[in-house]
């Protein structure tokens, strides 16, 4: 390990204790696969998951390896593959604590949190059983308003960790996020970040306007690793698209606790070539 | 009936032999689907279809097209078609500012006074059967002047006298703040329209090989249906070409499956 950049996506994984409270971006950001499947590995257990606003195979995974407490999510789904059975199951059995919310309100609480203030109006949901189920939401009235105007407010969310992965890094640890500028706030609300990169490039992201409008500073970080197709099997950026026969394979299997068992034997933690090859 | 501008404009007015192409033998009905929420989409200056929405989707393309430039589509998922630069938040960011004309939502039930739930059947939160969640429905209802509301699948299951769970409501009390709410109802069957002050649909009109009993026995909840219930107009030749041959390259890019299945033609020649 050289300052910020590790030699393995199981060196990342090692920095997240068990408890901690992890973020998480929707798909198309960018999905920390081959760090999710270290994780397991490691055992980690009793995660707050928040989804920002919603999570699919990660969030699938990690709840059914028996890693997640509670999940807050505005939606759990494996898209055109269906719904996300290990989730719906940890749903049915009680096992799983989850925070239902509406994506805004999510980005909202993230926002707030980047900004270090501790809470953010957010129109809507008044009226809804969104509302009506999470005690940690208030309404209150506008203000600056003479008339009756009701407003949510949403509490900060200050992540300890975010999870992401990423087209490049510099040996700085500045990573490259393009178009995925929801990062941003992910990362400051969140005390660090911890990413994964296609590549690991030399010279500094930051020296060129081209590049460093798309950079998340190194200051947020809290450690990169290259993981070449990290987000496997997810589509990620315009880079490669999604494997569509493991994600079938993936849904057969996850269908019931056994099943999903071996799929993480063979893909995660079974120590086989195939669980090797993947990272 | 006769002089209701929406029977006016039915495509068999046309005397051209080739527009015979257009009757419902030849026409998909997600070809149908796509040019109603065209129609639905005429005015707007900005409209967007959120995740897992080919259909929604191909209907903003259609619109824009239709619309000479007028109209900017943001299709979720697409590369061609964004135009998002500050993350995903930015979408919910134009509904507030009140840029968004348009959106879509679904619902895995629906009911009589246009709540929807995304969240499950049965009690909460140990549904009996759990769907994927709220998604950004409990905010864009709220916000987004024409919401159409979009299901592939017109049963008794989807639209039910009452939601289990209420992840965004029809109607809000008149102290909540409400820019937007339901402008319409499309399924495979017919086109609802719903009045806000009365929280109840009506029916607008029944798409061609169905009939109204046919809408009735399938919908949960009660709905008002005038003495003429008008069938929904075709889209003539002109525009069912525009969709195979061009709408139908552009929703690819977001949703090759699809594509693949409802205009193998169009896909095998490119």
């Amino acid at each position: 390990m050289t300052g910020l950049v590790h030699d393995s996506v199981d060196s990342l994984a090692a920095l997240i204790p068990d408890g901690a409270k992890v973020a998480i971006p929707a798909d198309y950001t960018g999905i920390a696969m081959g760090l999710t499947r270290a994780m397991i590995r490691r055992g980690v257990r009793d995660l707050y998951l928040v989804c920002l606003p919603t999570c699919g195979l990660q969030g699938d995974m990690l709840i059914g390896a028996g890693a997640v407490k509670t999940i807050e999510t505005s939606a759990v789904t494996l898209g055109e593959f269906g719904g996300a059975p290990r989730f719906q199951a940890a749903v049915g059995d009680g096992s799983l604590t989850i925070k239902d919310a509406t994506c805004p309100a999510i980005h909202a609480g993230i926002q707030a949190g980047q900004k270090g203030i501790p809470y953010m109006p957010l129109r809507g949901m008044i009226g809804s059983d969104v509302l009506a189920s999470r005690d940690d939401w208030k309404v209150m009235q506008n203000p600056f308003s003479d008339g009756e105007d009701p407003i949510v407010l949403l509490p900060a969310i200050k992540p300890d960790f975010a999870l992401i992965h990423a087209k490049k890094a510099d040996r700085h640890g500045n990573i490259y996020i393009g178009l995925r500028r929801e990062v941003m706030a992910l990362a400051g609300a969140s005390r660090q970040t911890l990413v994964t990169v296609e590549e690991i490039v030399d010279g500094n992201l930051l020296r060129d306007d081209a590049t460093a409008t798309g950079t998340l500073p190194a200051l947020y970080v809290g450690g990169v690793a290259e993981a070449k197709q990290g987000a496997w099997p997810l589509a990620f950026w315009e880079e490669y698209a999604t494997d569509e026969a493991h994600m079938t394979s993936y849904v057969a299997a996850a269908r019931s606790p056994e099943g999903f068992k071996a799929y993480l034997d063979e893909f995660v933690t079974g120590g086989g070539a195939r669980a090797a090859a993947a990272e | 009936m006769n002089s209701s501008p929406v029977v006016a404009r039915a495509p068999q007015q046309r005397s051209d032999p080739v527009s015979d192409l257009s009757a419902p033998d030849d026409l998909r009905t997600e070809e149908l689907l796509i040019t109603l929420i065209a129609r639905l989409l005429e005015g707007c200056r900005l409209v967007s279809c959120g995740a897992s929405s080919p259909i929604p989707g191909g209907g903003c393309l259609l619109a824009r097209q239709q619309s000479g430039g007028a109209m900017q589509v943001n299709v979720l998922g697409s590369r061609v078609n964004n135009l998002m630069t500050n993350g995903g938040v930015e979408l919910f960011d134009w509904a507030a500012q009140g840029r968004l004309d348009a959106f879509f939502l679904g619902g895995g039930q629906i009911d009589g006074q246009a709540n929807i739930n995304l969240v499950g059947v049965g009690d909460y939160p140990q549904a009996k059967i759990r769907w994927p969640g709220s998604f950004g429905s409990a905010y864009l209802y709220y916000l987004v002047p024409r919401v159409i509301l979009f299901r592939e699948e017109h049963t008794r299951r989807v639209f039910v006298e009452k939601v289990d769970f209420v992840s965004t409501p029809g109607t809000s009390d008149p102290e909540v703040y409400r820019t937007g709410g339901p402008h319409a109802l499309v399924s495979p069957l017919c086109q609802m329209g719903f009045d806000k002050d009365r929280k109840k649909f009506h029916l607008v009109s029944v798409h061609p090989g169905h009939t109204v009993e046919e809408v009735l026995d399938n919908t949960g909840f009660e709905i008002d249906v005038p003495d003429q219930v008008p069938e929904t107009v075709l889209p003539d030749r002109a525009t069912l070409d525009i969709i195979r041959q061009q709408i139908s390259l552009e929703i690819a890019e977001t949703y090759p499956r699809f594509a693949a299945k409802v205009f193998p033609d169009a896909m095998n020649a490119a």
